[in-house]
C-alpha cells in the first residue's frame, strides 16, 4: 500500500469515527429529551446531582470568576490609563465577563470537574455490568442515569455562571477602585449604563447550551466506555477534551448568532 | 417455558453464536458449559434482551421476544432474573437499597413491606443483618449472594446465572451451588446456569448442554455427559488439554 493510500485510509477512518461519535451524541441527546417527557423525573437523583454539580462546584467557579474579573480589570487599567480612559474600565470588564469570560471559563471548569466525574462514574458502572443490571431489572438507563445528570447540569450551569459574573464584576470593581484608585462612582455608573440586560442574557444562554454540550458528551462517553479499567481513563480524558473543544468552537458560532439576533436593530 | 431457535450473533466481526437451539422446561435447571469465549455469556445476554441476536428467535412463555423495543422488553425482564458474573450490585447504594430497588421500580412504596421482603430475601441467602452495608464492604461470595437476593426478590419464573462460582473458593462456591438448588426448589423457577466449573455443573444441572463453536454440540443429563466418549466433551469434562489445541 502506498503512503498516499495509507494516509487517505487513516483520514477516512478519522472522519468516519468522528461522524459516528457525533451521531451517537445527537442520538443520546434526542433520547434524553424524549425520556424527560416519557418517564417521571427522579427528583431524588436530580437533587443529588444538583448538589454535586451546583453546590460542590461553587468554590471553584467563584474563585475563577473572581480572579478572572480581577486580572482583566488590572490589564484593562494598565492599557486604558495611558489614554485617560479609566472610567471605561467598568463596562469593559462587565461586558467581557458577561459575553465571553464568565460563561466560557465557568463552563470549561465544569467540563473538567463535572464532565470528568460523570464520564468516570458512568464508565465504571458500564464496565462492572451495573448498567446491564439496571436494564435487567427493567429500568431504562438513559432515564435513570442520564436524565438527572443532564437536567442538573443544564440547570446549574447558568446559575453558576451568574454567580461567576457577580464575583468577577465585583472583584474587577475592587481592583480598579480600591487598588488602582479609579473613581468608584464613575466606574459603577458607567458599568450600569453600558451593560445591557442582553449581555447578561447572552451569558445565560451560552451557559445553558454549554451545559447541554458537557452533559451529553460526558454521558455519551461514559455509556459507551470500552471494556477494562484502561477504558475508564481513556473515556474520562476524551470526555473532558471533546467537551472543552466543542464548547470553544460552539462559542464562536453562538457569539456570531446571538449578536446577530439580539443586536440586529 | 423458554425456547431458543437458531440464535446467531457476530461480535467484532467474529461469529460467536452460529445457530443455538435450546429448550428449558418449567422448573428445569439447565447448565451450559463450554470453553472460555465460546459465547455462553453472550447467549444469556441475548435471552435477557441485553444484546439483540443477528438471527434466530427467543420465545419465552409463548411470546417471541426478539425484535421487541427496549421498553416492550421490560415486562418480560421482570419475570427473568439474572445473576451477573461480577455481581453488578449498585455500588452507590446499600445492600438494603440494592434489594429494595426492583421492588420500588415495581411500585412498592410501603417501607414496612420493603423491609420485610428485603429481610426475607437476605435470610434465604444467609446474609441477614447486612442491610446497612455498602457493596464495597462485602466479600466476593457475599456480593454474589446479595446480587442473587436482588435477582430473586421479585420471584422470577426464569433465573439466569452467569458464572456464579467463578473466582470463589470451593467452600463459598459450594454454598452458591446449594443456594441455586434451594432457590429452584423453593420458588419453582427454571434456571440456566452458565459455567465452566464441572463440579457446579454436575451438582446443579438437571441437564447439561455443551456449547462449542457457536452451537449446542452435546446435551444430556450429568451422568450422560460424564459417560460421553466424544473427545471434545470428554476432554472438557475431565479438564484435559490434549486435542484441544491448547498447550502450556
Amino acid at each position: 500500500m502506498g503512503r498516499a493510500e495509507y494516509l487517505t485510509g487513516k483520514l477516512g477512518g478519522l472522519v468516519l469515527g468522528s461522524c459516528q461519535t457525533a451521531g451517537g451524541v445527537f442520538l443520546l441527546l434526542g433520547d434524553t429529551i424524549r425520556s424527560m417527557f416519557r418517564y417521571k423525573i427522579r427528583w431524588d437523583q436530580l437533587l443529588e446531582q444538583m448538589y454535586f454539580i451546583g453546590i460542590r462546584s461553587q468554590v471553584v467557579v467563584l474563585t475563577t470568576g473572581a480572579f478572572t474579573g480581577a486580572v482583566f480589570a488590572a490589564q484593562v487599567w494598565f492599557q486604558f490609563k495611558r489614554f485617560g480612559m479609566e472610567s471605561a474600565i467598568g463596562p469593559t470588564v462587565s461586558i467581557a465577563m458577561c459575553r465571553e469570560l464568565g460563561p466560557v471559563l465557568c463552563c470549561l471548569l465544569l467540563a473538567g470537574r463535572v464532565g470528568a466525574a460523570m464520564a468516570a462514574e458512568l464508565s465504571s458502572m458500564k464496565i462492572t455490568e451495573q448498567v446491564d443490571a439496571l436494564r435487567a431489572l427493567g429500568v431504562y438507563p438513559v432515564e435513570y442515569l442520564v436524565v438527572p445528570r443532564f437536567l442538573a447540569l443544564v440547570l446549574s450551569a447558568p446559575i453558576l455562571t451568574a454567580m461567576a459574573l457577580v464575583t468577577g464584576i465585583g472583584c474587577g470593581y475592587f481592583v480598579a477602585v480600591k487598588i488602582f484608585g479609579v473613581d468608584g462612582a464613575y466606574y459603577w455608573d458607567n458599568t450600569v449604563k453600558f451593560t445591557d440586560r442582553k449581555d447578561v442574557l447572552i451569558a445565560l444562554i451560552k451557559a445553558l447550551i454549554f451545559g447541554v454540550i458537557i452533559a451529553t458528551i460526558a454521558c455519551h462517553k461514559g455509556m459507551n466506555c470500552p471494556p477494562g479499567t484502561a477504558g475508564v481513563g481513556k473515556t474520562t480524558t476524551e470526555a473532558v477534551v471533546n467537551a472543552s473543544i466543542t464548547l470553544l468552537v460552539v462559542n464562536f458560532f453562538l457569539t456570531v448568532l446571538l449578536n446577530a439576533l439580539l443586536y440586529s436593530n | 417455558m423458554l425456547k431458543l431457535q437458531g440464535i446467531e450473533k457476530r461480535l467484532g466481526g467474529q461469529a460467536v453464536l452460529r445457530g443455538v437451539d435450546l429448550r428449558v422446561a418449567p422448573s428445569e435447571r439447565v447448565v451450559v458449559i463450554g470453553r472460555s469465549g465460546c459465547g455462553k455469556s453472550v447467549m444469556l445476554r441475548i435471552i435477557m434482551g441485553l444484546l439483540p441476536p443477528d438471527a434466530g428467535e427467543v420465545i419465552f412463555e409463548g411470546t417471541k421476544l426478539t425484535g421487541l423495543s427496549e421498553e416492550d422488553w421490560n415486562p418480560y425482564r421482570r419475570k427473568i432474573g439474572m445473576l451477573f458474573q461480577g455481581a453488578a450490585l449498585f455500588d452507590s447504594l446499600s445492600v438494603f437499597e440494592n434489594l429494595a430497588f426492583p421492588l420500588r421500580e415495581a411500585g412498592e412504596k410501603n417501607e414496612k413491606v420493603l423491609g420485610e421482603k428485603v429481610a426475607e430475601a437476605l435470610k434465604i441467602v444467609s446474609l441477614s443483618g447486612t442491610e446497612r452495608k455498602m457493596p464495597a464492604e462485602l466479600s466476593g461470595g457475599m456480593k454474589k449472594r446479595a446480587a442473587l437476593a436482588r435477582a430473586i426478590i421479585r420471584k422470577p419464573d426464569l433465573m439466569l446465572y452467569d458464572e456464579p462460582t467463578t473466582g470463589l473458593d470451593p467452600i463459598v462456591a459450594d454454598s452458591i451451588n446449594r443456594l441455586i438448588l434451594h432457590l429452584g426448589e423453593m420458588l419453582g423457577m427454571a434456571s440456566i446456569v452458565v459455567t465452566h466449573d464441572m463440579v457446579s455443573a454436575r451438582m446443579v444441572g438437571d441437564r447439561i448442554a455443551y456449547l462449542h463453536e457457536g452451537k449446542i454440540y452435546f446435551e444430556g443429563t450429568p451422568g450422560q455427559v460424564d459417560r460421553c466418549e466424544d473427545p471434545l466433551v470428554r476432554d472438557f469434562v475431565r479438564g484435559h488439554a490434549e486435542g484441544t489445541g491448547v498447550t502450556g
